[in-house]
């Protein structure tokens, strides 16, 4: 079973190579998006410490939808989505195999653009560090919860902006509990109640969104 | 391979192995060459010894829905190890519907697919590494190159080896050379080459489903084409396909759409 | 299937499987609930404008209560229904049982929308603002979403089996969610109170005020099968179109 993850993660993440431009636009709406906001709010720093954590999560919330359609978009083109459905492998390891190397190619350069934006908004270092662990949990759930809405929204034509509306509002527990980390280390309290729920978060998504995505591409394809 | 089982008093006793039912055991008892017949019988397996593994693939009182409209209804139909059926049909006539759920790939609005004695849904993944569809897309990825998209293809189907086996394939389908070409940059008659090159993996009988595959082929890869249809067929596999143009493969058999057409 | 059935002496569950048999049956129930319906709320209203008493704290302007409450109730109690609707439509390939989810949609968001604005209604007198961000209000909310949701995917799918089957999964995940989401909103609210109490908090219950709220709810409860069977109706006309007996309703001059 690992085998077969690890071989469709590495073939999407050599296809993501080979088109590391398109791979990279995300990273590169978050940056733009996040930059906006002390433009448009005031350069002030003690508005900005207070506002980054929730801007970062937000921002990359949306970029990871942004991002999310591809994973099913273009084997679904070319046929090889078809393929993967008739495999004997099972659906739910192809399903794990693409949503790894989502998050390895989407995910992590959110994760690792994260101190930087922190430090334009001018968060201090335990600030900083606590969001880029908040981002570590959460980036993986919206790869997950994502796929589900990938899946449910294949081939129609108002897909990309579809899968925004269904998926965002099931995120919005990981942006509570991954908000609320930074908020609480901020304050000087401890912020394991928050990232204990996030951990719990993202287990439970990992044994239920696969199941989700995969029964969802079964609908789709039908 | 022989297994032992330990007594109580540390006697040690054969044990008789029941035929592989997992599908690491299968796989270990496949067929390593993946082109030449199988001369070393120690190394194949008898499919058909494994239970729940060989089919046929058969379809029962089938009818298909394509938007509100019932395209056919009551069909039967099944896929004899050894046969070629030749499925005849006019355009929009649910050929390629009827083909697709006999992969499994959509359900059927009325009627059921069996594999052997079970339905084809409970049939698990045995099944599934039984039966090959090769529908109008041909599952190549424009960014990798000919022999990664075969060779992931392979393992897909659950075969050891992959890369080596999508070379050899594509060797057999003269794509040799352009094998680490990007698919991007192949012709449409190479991509369908490449396509069909899964085919190709290894040669163990299985059942095909194949829709349109003499498209976009030349002369040449028509007869190759042929060939390895009847090459599967003669090794007790079963062939399903469509085509346009009129096909010449022996023992081939016709299978009309019309007399279960509603619509 | 018999077209100009009678209805029958008693009702059974299977009755309402079959589209045509719905149809038939649907016709003859659906003024009953329109009786109901306008009985219910005379009797909600009267009783919740004129008959409660005013509360000490908040004066009359609480009364909104009793649309609101009610229609809270309706928009969380119909989503997991259509969801249950749903399920079954896809677990057990029934096409009525998808109609009715599809049916149920419009009808629970429109309640999530009335528990929203009469919750902005309240909040005005009482507080000063039209909106304020407690948990409740914010939890409608997100369930206003999670309908919007529905109704585009389901209406975004041209195939009536991928779009009722694709719905399904939607509002399976959405029902398995929202435990969480609710519970995620408490949290966040609790972190960001402070001292500020509630702003939707119910004044202390009268025995009449109770009355008032239960009879509210059973109006918009045969309010709900009043136009959610209508609807339901018109999707079973547009989906069954090509069988028998609804060409054959509709050729008939005055079809029922």
């Amino acid at each position: 079973m690992t085998g077969a993850l690890l071989s469709v993660a590495r073939r999407d993440l050599l296809l993501a190579r080979r088109r590391r431009v398109e791979a990279l636009l995300p990273l590169g709406f978050f940056i733009i998006a996040a930059g906006l906001f002390p433009i448009g709010v005031g350069p002030e720093p003690q508005t900005l410490r207070v506002i980054a954590p929730g801007v970062v999560w937000v921002c990359a919330l949306l970029a990871a939808m942004l991002s999310v359609t591809q994973m099913f978009a273009s084997d679904h083109q070319d046929g090889s989505l078809e393929q993967m459905l008739l495999a004997p492998q099972s659906l739910i390891t192809v399903v794990l195999g693409k949503v790894v190397a989502h998050w390895l190619s989407s995910g992590v350069p959110l994760v690792l653009m994260a101190p930087v934006i922190g430090v334009l908004f001018d968060m201090r270092a335990g600030s900083i560090g606590t969001l880029v662990i908040t981002l570590l949990l959460g980036t993986p759930i919206l790869s997950l919860m994502g796929s589900v809405g990938a899946a449910l929204t294949l081939g129609l034509r108002s897909g990309a902006a579809l899968v925004f509306l269904l998926v965002l509002p099931l995120t919005i527990p990981a942006l509570i509990f991954g908000t609320g980390a930074v908020g609480a280390v901020d304050s000087g309290l401890s912020a394991q109640a928050h990232l204990s729920l996030l951990g719990a978060l993202l287990i439970a998504t990992l044994l239920g969104a696969p199941l989700a995505t995969a029964a969802a591409l079964r609908i789709s394809m039908d | 391979m022989s297994r032992v089982a330990i007594g109580r008093s540390g006697s040690i006793r054969p044990v008789a192995q029941r035929p592989g039912l997992t599908l690491a055991a299968w796989r270990a008892a496949q067929p390593r060459t993946p082109l030449s017949a199988s001369s070393d019988p120690s190394a194949s397996v008898d499919v058909a010894t494994i239970p729940g593994s060989s089919g046929p693939l058969a379809a029962q009182g089938l009818g298909c829905r394509r938007g509100r409209r019932l395209l056919f209804s009551g069909l039967d139909m099944r896929l004899e190890p050894g046969s070629i059926t030749w499925l005849r049909g006019t355009n929009g006539s649910g050929k390629t519907s009827l083909m697709r759920i006999l992969a499994g790939l959509s359900h059927a609005a009325e009627g059921e697919i069996t594999w052997g004695a079970q339905p084809l849904r409970r049939a698990g993944p045995e099944a599934m590494q039984q039966i090959i569809y090769v529908g109008h897309a041909n599952a190549l990825k424009e960014d990798l190159t000919l022999a990664e998209s075969v060779a992931f293809l392979g393992v897909l189907g659950g075969l050891d080896e992959p890369l080596g086996r999508a070379r050899r394939a594509l060797d057999h389908l003269g794509l040799a050379s352009r094998a680490d070409a990007p698919v991007r940059t192949l012709s449409q008659g190479q991509r369908r080459r490449g396509a069909l090159a899964r085919l190709a993996l290894d040669d163990a009988p299985r059942t095909w489903i194949l829709d349109e595959p003499y498209d976009a082929l030349d002369a040449a890869s028509c007869a190759l084409l042929t060939r390895m249809i009847e090459g599967n067929a003669a090794r007790r596999g079963a062939v399903l396909l469509t085509s346009h143009q009129v096909v010449s493969l022996a023992g081939a058999r016709e299978f009309d759409l019309e007399p279960w057409r509603r619509a | 299937m018999a077209m100009n059935a009678p209805a029958p002496r008693t009702l059974r569950f299977h009755m309402f499987a079959a589209p045509s048999r719905f149809y038939a049956l649907s016709g003859k129930l659906i003024p009953w609930f329109w009786v109901a319906t306008a009985l219910f709320t005379i009797a909600g209203l009267y009783i919740g404008f004129f008959v409660a008493p005013t509360d000490h704290q908040q004066g009359d302007s609480y009364r909104i209560i009793f649309i609101h409450v009610p229609a809270a109730w309706m928009s969380m109690l119909i989503y997991l229904v259509m969801a249950f609707w749903a399920a079954w439509g896809w677990m057990l390939n029934a096409r009525m049982a998808s109609m009715y989810a599809r049916a149920l949609a419009p009808t629970g968001a429109m309640f999530t929308f009335v528990a929203l604005w009469t919750g902005a209604l309240w909040g005005k007198p009482t507080w000063g603002t039209w909106w304020v961000w407690d948990a409740r209000l914010t939890s409608e909310f997100i369930l206003l979403l999670l309908y919007i949701g529905y109704i585009a995917l389901t209406e975004a799918i041209d195939d009536v089996r991928r779009a009722a089957n694709a719905g399904a999964l939607l509002a399976l995940v959405g029902a398995v969610n929202i435990p969480i989401i609710y519970f995620s909103v408490r949290w966040w609210n609790t972190l960001h109170q402070g001292a500020t109490i509630s702003a939707t908090a119910a004044p202390k219950m009268v025995h009449t005020m109770l009355t008032s709220m239960l009879l509210m709810t059973f109006a918009f409860w045969a309010y709900s099968f009043a136009v959610v069977f209508t609807r339901a109706r018109a999707i079973v006309l547009e989906q069954e179109a090509e069988t028998d007996w609804v060409r054959e309703m509709l050729r008939r001059p005055q079809g029922k």
